[in-house]
Formats: C-alpha cells, structure tokens, sequence
C-alpha cells in the first residue's frame, strides 16, 4: 500500500476488531509505561534514607521522675510525654467511663497490644504517650490537678489541647464530644530495666 | 491608503506586515479586545475580575524577588525572611506586597464570586466559566496555604502541621499519607523544601493556565451582566449586539480606574496595617517554628476561617475534613442546584434575595467564628447548618419562586 493513495476509495474497509486490539494494547502498555515513570518522582516524596535513621529508637532515663511528674522527649519528631502516675490518678481512671468515647480502648490502631488495658501502659503508673492530640497535632497541655476548669467543671485531671479544646484523662483516653475522635497515641515502647525506657521497641516477644 | 513616508514608519510596517502573516496577533487583539462585546450596563461589581489578574500578576512579580532572597531550608528560612525584611534593600515592600497581596488577592476573588451568585453568571451557557473558576479557587487556597508555609514561623509550622493531618482522617491509607505529603515523621525541612518547589513553580502555573482557560471560556460564551439579559439576542445589522461596547477601550478605561481606586487603598494597606491587625500575618509568626511548642491557639488566616469554622463544628475528624471539603466543592454543582429560569437576582423573587442574604452573613458568620478561640458550638454548628442548606435547598426554591419577566433589553 502506497502511503500516498486517498484513503477510502482504493483501501480495502478497515478491519474494527484489528484495530481496537492496537488501540487497546497501545493503552494498557502506555498506562504501563506512565505508570512506571511515575513512580520514582512519586516514591521519592516518601521519606529519605536520612529521615528513616534519624527516626531511629530512643532512651529515656526515669528514675528521677517524680509521682504526678511528666517528662517529655523527641521521638521522630513527635512528642512523646512519660508520666509518673499516682495511686490517687490511677484510682480515677476508673471512674470516667461514661463521659469518655473510648474507655475500655477498643481502637486497635492508637496502642500496641501491651498496653491495651485499663491504665493503657505496660507498668500501671508510667505512662507513655504520644501527646499529639488525635485531632489536628497539636500538643495538649498538662493538667493533673482534680478540679472545676473553664472547660470542665469536674475534671478530674487529664490532658487539655488548647487548638480546639479536646481533653484527655490522664491515660490518653479521649472525652466525648470534643473533637479528637481517638485516644491518645501509646507508642511502641519497652523497659530496657527499672530506670530506662526506649521509645520505638516494643518489648521482647510482644510485637 | 498612501504608503508611509518616514524610513522608521516604514519599517514599522514592515515589521507588522512580517508578523501579521505569521501570527494572529492582531485577530486575537480583535476577539479579546477591540471587539469583545461587552455589555453597557456593568456596575461596581464588574471590577473584581480585572482586579484579581491584577493581584495575581502582583504575586508573580513580587514572589519572583522574593525567591531571589529566600532559603527554603527549616534551618535558614525564617532568618532569610527577616533578612528580606531588615537587609534587602525595599525588600521589606516587597515582601509586604507579597503577604498583603495574598490578602487582597482572596478578597476580590470572594467579591467575585459574590457577583457571579448575585447574578446568576453561573448559568448555562456559562458553567463551564464558573467551573474552571471554582478550580482557581481551589488551587488558589492550596497556593496560598504553602506559601504562608515558607516563612517558617510558629504559625507557618503548626498550621501545616494541622492542615497535613486533615488528610489522615482518610481511612486506612491516612497515615502513610501525612507521611508522603511531609516526607518525614513530622513537618520537616523535606515538607518545607517541597512546599516552594510547589508554591513557586508547580501551582503558578496550574494557576495561570486556568486562568487563561477561564478567560477563553468566558470570551467564547461572552460575558452575563447585572440584569441578566442575553445581549447576543439582539443585534444590529453588522451583527454586533445593540447593548454592548468594545471592550477596549470603553472597559479597558473603565477597569484602569478600578485598578488605580484599588491599587490607593492597597498601597495604604502595605504601608500602613501590612499585618492586617494580627489577620494578614499572625504575631505567632515573628518567633520561629519550633516543633515541641504548641501555640495556645492556631487561627488559619482570615480567608480560611469560614471553612475551618465548618471542620471544628462536626465532632468527628473524618466526618469533619468531609464537611469541610464538600463545603468548597458543593460550589461546582451550583449551575446545576439552582433551576431558575431567570439569571439575575433582580428578577427573582424576595425568596432568592433573602436566600442569598442569609448565606452571606452565615459565611460572613462563620469567618468570625473560625477566627475566635471559644466560639459556642451551638453558633457553629447553626451557621454550618446555614450553609449548608442554601445549596441543598436551591433546587427547591429556585423551583417555586415567582420570578418577574426579564427585560429584551437592559436597563440602564
């Protein structure tokens, strides 16, 4: 066939089903094609190499820590608050049920298996807890006093972000009709012995 | 016609005969200018779209001076806009020009759009107008978001902060999300590196193309105007509508006068309130971002306070980044929510009026709630409600209003 000839007169009728074969083909390679070239400049928004080392796990010394005292360190780029609680905080973790969204933490997703139980944490009085609020990041404040807040006229100690006024009970529990729709954050974390913890381990034989 | 005499005049012509065979330079100055069709009766509300390219050619300027100073590093960048403010000679009016802009850029784009609702702009034939406008709209928010991203204060970060895990609310893929979009386990120098390379060169051009689509949508349909009248209806014997002027120079003039009433009040602006009283630029974002200090309280700047007044008045995450996002795209469907026969508000019923007068104080409303620390959740969740239902419940009354006879001509 010579590339010159008009079309329709000489050419024999073109065959439907040759032709979407081609085009269907063409595309699924080209969408193929696309795709694979995408990737790189997709996957290279992830975060690098150095990001993934500087995440790396890390040490806290807590014997110093105070009953009622919180602490809080840098554990890839989040807060992560370590609290000394007292018999008195412990003992009123337990009356809340009925005013918090999710008592008995029953979101899989916001603490390791380990730390799935009433006082959320490993060790009844150290709590560990990624302080950013559910909500939006922010960090809530720290507030373990019992008593009337402008927020809440029994409160019974707990944790209060003041971006869009969620509150927490001092296990990271997440009061109803605020907000934040979760509990506070427990990172993966184990007691290397009585007066260290690391942050990002979880302890040997749970994870 | 006697050919010029002067060898400079000749050359012109020479010149302008070369390019006229090979570009439509002077058929593209007819279309959309010298014989643009305009209608005669626009009024004040007419000037906001000029005045948006206006700004939007401001932002390009200034921001191109701006790159020329800046470090887009979390450890540099709040020290290299500082510098630009102290140490770059007139960088502090640049750097004003730029923030105030931004401002002044959502302001006009409100009023606009104002304009198209009163008037029914949106309507067939010109949907696809609106549509590609309500794109700019969006591009424009996510612009303006990363730009206030780049100086790097404790507004810049905690916003980010809060904006990026808006997309974690999604389910399932939500934290792998917030991870990508940041590139880090937190907002990091790898977000901000990524948030100019976006602010500067990715999303001006978005803008500008959408802007130049926008345009040609609206030259090829022609423009609405505050009756509402279809002008192309009636013409005069060289085919060119009885009610409408060239656009140059009739609006050309007219929109340079806008521009010098506009260009007064803004230089006034960026010499006298550049920080808009804590609106434009909050104090929170002269102390530079630090990643273990919340500020009490992180307000989004003014233009986004209606939206983020609808996200804090759902008591859900999810259910809240949802509202908020339908609240902005439910704009797309309006050409198709409203079913009145007639454009114009002026010949609608007091329903319409009444209608669109509720929803301007209930966003207007919204604004001032979203900016405040303890709005009662009853008011937000009232306004919320407000807007809402003038979208949903347009089909009904745009149904069953009695509207007035549209004139075959427009008024004066």
């Amino acid at each position: 066939m010579s590339e010159t000839e008009p079309l329709a007169s000489v050419q024999p009728a073109a065959d439907p089903s040759r032709r979407r074969l081609l085009l269907a083909s063409t595309g699924v390679v080209g969408a193929v094609g696309v795709g694979a070239a995408a990737w790189p400049f997709l996957a290279s928004l992830r975060p690098s190499r150095k990001a993934r080392v500087v995440g790396a796990p890390v040490e806290v010394f807590i014997g110093n820590l105070e009953p009622g005292q919180l602490t809080r360190v840098q554990w890839r780029g989040s807060t992560i608050g370590i609290m000394r609680r007292t018999e008195r905080m412990l003992a009123d973790l337990e009356k809340l049920d009925e005013r918090l969204r999710d008592p008995d933490s029953s979101n899989l997703g916001q603490q390791p298996e380990y730390a799935r139980n009433l006082h959320r944490s490993i060790r009844p009085e150290i709590l560990v807890l990624n302080v950013h609020c559910t909500h939006l990041g922010c960090i809530p404040q720290a507030i373990p006093e019992v008593g009337a807040q402008p927020f809440d006229a029994n409160w019974l100690g707990g944790f209060f972000c003041p971006c869009h006024r969620s509150t927490f009970d001092l296990a990271g529990r997440v009061y109803a009709g605020v907000p934040a729709s979760s509990n506070l954050l427990v990172p993966p974390y184990s007691f290397i012995d009585d007066e260290n913890v690391i942050i990002g381990v979880d302890p040997e034989g749970a994870a | 016609m006697a050919k010029p005499a002067g060898p400079i005049a000749r050359t012109a012509e020479a010149v302008d005969d070369w390019v006229g065979e090979r570009a439509s330079v002077k058929s593209f100055y007819r279309k959309h200018l010298s014989e643009y069709w305009a209608p005669k009766n626009f009024n004040l509300w007419y000037f906001f779209g000029s005045l948006s390219l206006l700004v939007l050619v401001n932002q390009l300027l200034t921001g191109i001076f701006l790159t020329m100073h800046y470090k887009p590093d979390a450890e540099l960048a709040f020290a290299s806009v500082e510098y630009i403010m102290r140490d770059v000679e007139w960088g502090w009016l640049i750097r004003y020009m730029h923030s105030t802009g931004a401002s002044l850029f959502f302001a006009v784009v409100y009023l606009h759009m104002f304009r198209a609702l009163m008037y029914g702009s949106y309507k067939k034939p010109r949907e696809l107008v609106w549509i590609l406008g309500v794109a700019i709209f969006l591009i424009l928010m996510a612009e303006s978001f990363m730009g206030y991203v780049l100086p790097w204060g404790q507004m810049s970060y905690w916003g980010a902060q809060v904006i990026i895990s808006l997309f974690g609310a999604v389910p399932y893929v939500g934290e792998g999300l917030v991870e990508w979009i940041r590139g880090d386990y937190f907002v990091a120098d790898a977000t901000l590196n990524r948030f100019f390379a976006l602010h500067v060169v990715a999303l001006p051009m978005v803008l500008l193309l959408l802007v130049v689509l926008h345009l040609a949508a609206l030259h090829e349909v022609g423009s609405n105007n505050p009756d509402g009248v279809d002008i192309k209806a009636k013409k005069d014997a060289q085919g060119r509508p009885l009610d409408a002027v060239p656009f140059h120079p009739y609006y050309t003039v007219k929109d340079i006068f806008g521009a010098g009433v506009f260009l007064l009040i803004a230089a006034f602006i960026v010499f006298f309130w550049p920080e808009g009283g804590g609106k434009f630029l909050k104090p929170d974002n002269f102390v530079m971002a630090n990643p273990l200090v919340t500020p009490d309280h992180i307000p989004p700047v003014w233009y986004f306070t209606p939206f983020y007044a609808i996200l804090q008045a759902v008591p859900d995450k999810l259910l809240g980044v949802i509202t908020m996002g339908v609240a902005v795209l439910i704009l797309f469907l309006v050409p198709w929510l409203d079913r009145s026969p007639v454009r114009s508000l002026r010949y609608r019923s007091w329903v319409s009026r009444l209608a669109l007068g509720i929803f301007a104080v209930a966003f207007v409303r919204l604004g001032m709630l979203g900016l405040a620390q303890d709005s009662s959740t009853f008011e937000l969740r009232l306004w919320t409600f407000v807007y809402f239902a003038f979208f949903i419940l347009m089909p009904l009354w745009t149904s069953f209003e009695k509207t007035k006879p549209v004139p075959e001509r427009v008024t004066s």
